[in-house]
């Protein structure tokens, strides 16, 4: 079963993207990759599978359209059966295009490795990652995106072989005007490690305690619904129901109560840790790890402890 | 302009999540239904600014049964001028884009507006199926829509970030926070919804591709471990050698 694997590579290459090209080859006996842009560095996606990859390099930045015609003409000369997407913004656009394109069923946010038992299912999160469900497909062609964090890539081969690929994509309907990133920052959806902080914290000066604990673990940085709002962090940091929703192997939060629209964006966490003033937060039900007291005095003594446990090992 | 705004229902926020008929349907037994906040919050609630400043019709669009027209009127409370039920089980996400799709063709509309996901399905799947069927450009996550002419210019969330970019209608665009205020409806919105038009369309046949054939809800969580707080070394000890995350 030939499997074909969309990569995003426009700001390099992801661990989300080489996640799913070790998914692709849980799955597949060949494994083929299909990316525009101008990235050099998609041999390296041989190590964890692909066999090759195709690149289409007049296909460049956000038209889901044309970038959903590549992958279809990549799909049409492979022979793939399946396409599997890591579950980010650009696949968000292009899966379900190309599911209609192909006439192919698509299973948004799979979170396991599909089940052939009984046809063809796979587990995804539904209700905001308050429940799962198995979605069947009944079509010949399907399509997987990934939720990423759900495997861990696996460096399997070698660097493969990079073809050029013209796929008579057309043009691009959407222009783009700019692009604004803040630099440096790791993107909060590929993080394993995160460090949030909520209105517990009382003001933005105070978020040099945070940092350090982040600095200090190789962490990103997230807050709450109400923190962002009202102007204390930029809004890409706010996780929950309305914000980014994340799955790092270890979340902790320090001055949020846990409501449920918080819950909802981080309750696929591994592993969760509490910290808070209220020994009654809603927070702690959910926590793995909990410490009741002052965020100022936890924080700073947990990044000491953090420093000296990095220190001997 | 002409602005289709589609909307689905959704389980309030804090309804206790359960399955019946050996986990095979969701136990909608004491659930109370809601416009899925996506959609009224950012989508209808932006389409209703564009049309209050540069004129224009507002119409809903849903794929459900009789039961969901509580949904549309409070849709049509907050403002819309008419709505539209395909009278059908939403039964997955192609179904549904097919069903509005059609609609949105025979009925030639400048714009059509959805939420970034709904909070069940969480599937963010239906926006891009409907610009497909139809053809026309998707402008997923945007968190900004200016209207120019027959030019959209929009922002999006990219990774890490945030895009900017120009569309000629019509488009297909589904909307995150940032797009607008929640809009809570007024008396006088309420009891105009009552009168507003809500058209019943029989839908048309469609592929089924997708099925969602089983539900299960996540173990218990263990009751949370308390540590003291003046032993951090402790805590960082457990994250290390129990919980294995650092």
């Amino acid at each position: 079963m030939k499997t074909l694997v969309y990569i995003h590579s426009d700001n390099g290459i992801s661990k989300a993207s080489l996640e799913a090209v070790t998914y692709a080859k849980k799955i597949g006996s060949e494994v083929i990759a299909v990316s525009g842009g101008s990235s050099s560095d998609l041999a390296k996606l041989g190590e964890y599978g692909a066999s090759k990859v195709l690149v289409d390099r007049a296909v460049v930045n956000g038209d889901a359209q044309q970038i959903t015609r590549m992958v279809a003409a990549a799909a049409e000369s492979t022979g793939a059966e399946i396409i599997v997407f890591s579950h980010e913004i650009t696949a968000k656009a292009v899966a379900p295009r190309l599911s209609v394109r192909l006439k192919a069923g698509l299973i948004s946010g799979a979170i396991a490795l599909p089940d052939l038992s009984n046809g063809f299912s796979c587990k995804v999160n539904v209700f905001s990652g308050k429940a799962f469900g198995n979605v069947t497909v009944k079509t010949d062609k399907k399509i997987i995106s990934l939720l990423p964090n759900s495997l861990q890539p696996e460096v399997t081969g070698a660097a493969c072989a990079v073809e050029e690929f013209n796929s008579n994509a057309g043009s691009a309907a959407i222009k783009v005007v700019e692009t604004k990133k803040p630099e440096g920052n790791i993107p909060l959806p590929e993080a394993e490690l995160v460090v949030s902080a909520g209105r517990g914290l009382k003001g933005p000066e105070n978020w040099g305690i945070v940092e350090d604990l982040a600095n200090a673990l190789g962490a990103a940085t997230a807050c709450s619904r109400p923190v962002a709002d009202i102007g204390w962090r930029p809004h890409h940091e706010h996780v929950g129901q309305t914000g980014v929703a994340i799955r790092p192997n270890l979340y902790i939060a320090a001055g949020i109560s846990g409501a449920i629209q918080h819950l909802a964006g981080v309750n696929g966490s591994k592993v969760i840790v509490v910290i808070n003033t209220d020994s009654e937060a809603p927070f702690f039900k959910a926590a793995d790890y909990g410490v009741v007291g002052d965020v100022f005095e936890i924080l700073p003594k947990l990044t000491e402890a953090v420093k000296k446990f990095h220190a001997a090992n | 302009m002409k602005i289709l705004v589609c909307i689905s229902k959704s389980p309030d926020t804090t309804s206790k999540i359960a399955f019946t008929d050996g986990n095979t349907k969701f136990d909608e037994n004491g659930v109370q239904y809601i416009v899925n906040p996506y959609d009224e919050w950012y989508a209808l609630v932006r389409a209703l600014e564009i049309k209050e400043a540069q004129g224009g019709n507002v119409t809903i669009i849903t794929v459900g049964n009789a039961a969901d027209e509580a949904v549309i009127r409070k849709a049509l409370a907050i403002g819309a001028d008419d709505a539209v039920r395909i009278d059908a089980d939403p039964t997955d996400a192609y179904f549904t884009a097919f069903q509005i799709a059609e609609y949105a063709k025979n009925n030639q509309f400048d714009l059509v507006l959805t939420g970034k996901e709904t909070i069940n399905y969480n599937g963010s799947q239906v926006g891009g199926m409907i610009a497909e069927a139809m053809d026309i450009p998707f402008i997923s996550l945007a968190t900004k829509l200016d209207i120019n002419g027959s030019t959209l210019k929009l922002e999006q969330e990219i990774l890490g970030g945030i895009q900017v970019v120009e569309v000629n209608a019509p488009a297909v665009v589904s909307c995150a926070k940032g797009m607008a205020e929640q809009r809570i409806p007024n008396m006088r919105g309420i009891m105009a919804a009552r009168t507003k038009p809500l058209q019943v369309v029989a839908p048309v046949a469609c592929d089924v591709m997708t099925a969602y054939t089983s539900y299960s809800l996540p173990e218990a969580k263990k009751a949370c471990r308390m540590i003291d707080p003046n032993n951090m070394d402790e805590l960082v000890n457990l994250l290390h050698t129990e919980a294995k995350v650092i």
